[in-house]
């Protein structure tokens, strides 16, 4: 693996968005200029079942396809899968964990066993709540992901993803700009 | 920032599937008939809802089986229409009798085929038991590393089906290409229909002025010919393939051969191998080539018709080659490409190279730059002469008690 590529492992549970939320991402990313993947682990697809999804962004040609077995990044939709997935695997010392939590960067390490400053928090749902109107947490942990990987371009992702949903929402702006706002809020709101 | 190969090209984010049904919409046949099957379900729901919308004029016919995809794709086909179909592992199957009279019948249908393991036990993921089983059906086998070229074998398969009078299957790996957004180039509408051209079949059935009779008995005294010209269709085919994938290049830039050689010219030591592995096997190359040792890779495109001379001749200077096949022919001896591979050696009088055959990722089992690594380090040893060749078919990341 190139030491440029990033490699990102999202963890929810069915229905979440995870899926959707690695498409959107590798969607957004492509906008700014990189090559990039995403795809989905396929397994038994039912509603709260722990699901993952990948993606993969460099500035060269990717053509790699194996699965992501040491991620750099990984992002946790529901806190609850803590306790019953191994998140962590694969990050070794260096790779970044990012949840949708009300607790601190400190408390979820200690639940984690990994140093802090490997976690980032974000509470997503309660921006998800407030912005779309709904616990949706994946827009905004898109995010919180562009501000943590600190080398993509936040305004690029933002009008990629306001096209994209204009495309599908044209009828309903309120799901647009709610959509945008979380990502916006949850990107200045990701803290160690 | 990424650039487009072609001056008018866009580049987008999609799936193997999607751009399989992109592909189909630009193309736009008279007729598709098929069946959903995992994980090439979404090519025809896709394509189904272009049809629906009115984007394209295609006849579309949802059939209750894959038998009876075939059978309908074979009989607008015969009847002068520009015929498609898409399947995946027990769809194609269940197409298995049908698939010889396409060929037989010397009809120019193209498939949109996703490579998925072929049960029991049931599965549902990547490996090419399906299309393997198929060699011999007298179909062209055009196989995809990635989404573009998923993309860009489908454009190249219609004009070549039509040229070659035979059927042409593209494949993906199940989910590691149909279900992976990569980045992609697609070409304007108008360029793709440009460049596949209006289908002006030489006789059809609907044809009442230039009447013939098709798929009439033929027993000891004329069978004989016409299975030898169709096999004699399928070798000539190469130079249609090669004609095709030149005027391509020539409109669209991207380049393709029946094969594509990766580091090979100087290679010492090599790996021979059929779609989405040989990106992930391109990783090691570059990274033993790093470290100075001669590693190459042979990526197969074109299975059917299997380009046994210029293959021999690319790999004769080769030390030791490993043979990666995705699939097992349970045959008590080796498995397809590998048996492909060696027959194309010895006949062509090369007996140097030594050969190991390795079965992997059946059933979606995970094949990474590790396990490949390992494959390298092994052709290593063979090439200095540390180690034997073994003569048993090798087995990759498989737990065997």
């Amino acid at each position: 693996m190139s030491a440029k590529m990033i490699e990102v492992r999202w963890h929810g549970r069915g229905g979440q968005g995870a899926k959707t939320a690695a498409l959107l991402f590798a969607e957004a990313v492509l906008a700014t200029g990189k090559y990039i993947q995403a795809f989905p682990e396929y397994g038994p697809e039912r509603m709260g079942a722990p699901v993952q999804s990948f993606n993969r962004i460099s500035a060269d040609p990717i053509t790699i396809h194996s699965g992501i077995t040491n991620p750099n990044y990984v992002l946790i939709l529901d806190p609850s899968l803590i306790e019953s997935v191994s998140v962590t695997d694969g990050i070794g010392t260096t790779g970044k964990v990012i949840v949708n939590t009300s607790f601190s960067a400190d408390e979820i390490a200690r639940q984690l066993d990994i140093n802090t400053s490997q976690v980032y928090v974000v509470n997503a749902s309660q921006i998800a709540k407030e912005t779309i109107g709904k616990d949706i947490p994946n827009a905004p942990m898109l995010g919180a992901l562009v501000k943590v990987i600190g080398t993509l371009d936040i305004n690029g992702v933002l009008e990629d993803t306001k096209s994209k949903l204009m495309a599908k929402f044209r009828h309903k702006p309120e799901v647009i700009n709610g959509n945008l706002a979380s990502i916006k809020r949850a990107f200045d709101e990701v803290k160690n | 920032m990424i650039k487009t190969v072609y001056s008018k090209g866009e580049l987008v984010a999609k799936t193997g599937n999607e751009v399989m049904a992109e592909a189909m919409r630009q193309i736009e046949p008279d007729v598709v008939a098929a069946y959903p099957i995992t994980p090439a379900t979404e090519i025809v729901q896709i394509f189904s809802q272009f049809v629906a919308d009115g984007i394209v004029k295609s006849e579309y016919i949802a059939v209750e089986s894959e038998h009876s995809a075939m059978s309908a794709t074979i009989a607008a086909s015969a009847a002068g229409a520009r015929a498609m179909t898409g399947t995946s592992s027990q769809g194609l199957c269940l197409m298995w009798e049908m698939l010889y009279i396409a060929s037989g019948l010397r009809l120019p249908i193209v498939m949109a085929e996703v490579n998925r393991a072929i049960s029991a036990p049931i599965n549902i993921h990547g490996d090419q038991s399906d299309t393997m089983g198929a060699r011999d059906s007298g179909w062209i086998q055009i196989y995809s590393e990635n989404s573009q070229e998923a993309y860009d074998n489908m454009i190249q398969a219609t004009r070549i089906a039509e040229k070659a009078k035979l059927p042409t299957m593209v494949t993906t790996d199940g989910f590691i290409i149909s279900h992976c957004m990569e980045v992609v180039e697609l070409y304007p509408d108008a360029d793709v229909k440009a460049f596949v051209g209006e289908y002006k079949p030489e006789r059809y059935l609907l044809d009442t002025k230039k009447p013939y009779t098709l798929g009439s008995i033929d027993l000891q005294d004329y069978y004989f010919e016409h299975r030898y010209q169709l096999a004699q269709a399928m070798r000539d085919s190469k130079d249609t393939i090669l004609k095709v994938a030149k005027d391509f290049e020539k409109t669209f830039g991207r380049r393709y051969d029946l094969y594509e050689k990766y580091m090979l010219d100087d290679a010492e030591i090599a790996i021979v191998v059929i779609g989405s592995t040989a990106g992930t096997a391109k990783v090691v190359v570059q990274e033993l080539r790093e470290k100075g040792i001669k590693a190459g890779l042979v990526k197969i495109r074109v299975f059917r018709p299997f380009p046994a001379d210029q293959l021999a001749k690319d790999l004769a200077h080769v030390k030791a080659v490993a043979v990666m096949d995705r699939a097992d022919s349970c045959s008590g001896a080796y498995a397809p490409l590998c048996s492909d591979v060696v027959s194309s050696l010895f006949m062509a009088g090369v007996i140097t190279p030594k050969v190991v055959n390795y079965v992997y990722g059946l059933g979606g089992r995970e094949i990474n730059t590790g396990h490949i690594s390992d494959v390298y380090k092994t052709l290593g040893k063979i090439a200095s002469g540390a180690e034997e060749s073994s003569t048993q078919v090798e087995y990759i990341n498989v737990r065997k008690k």
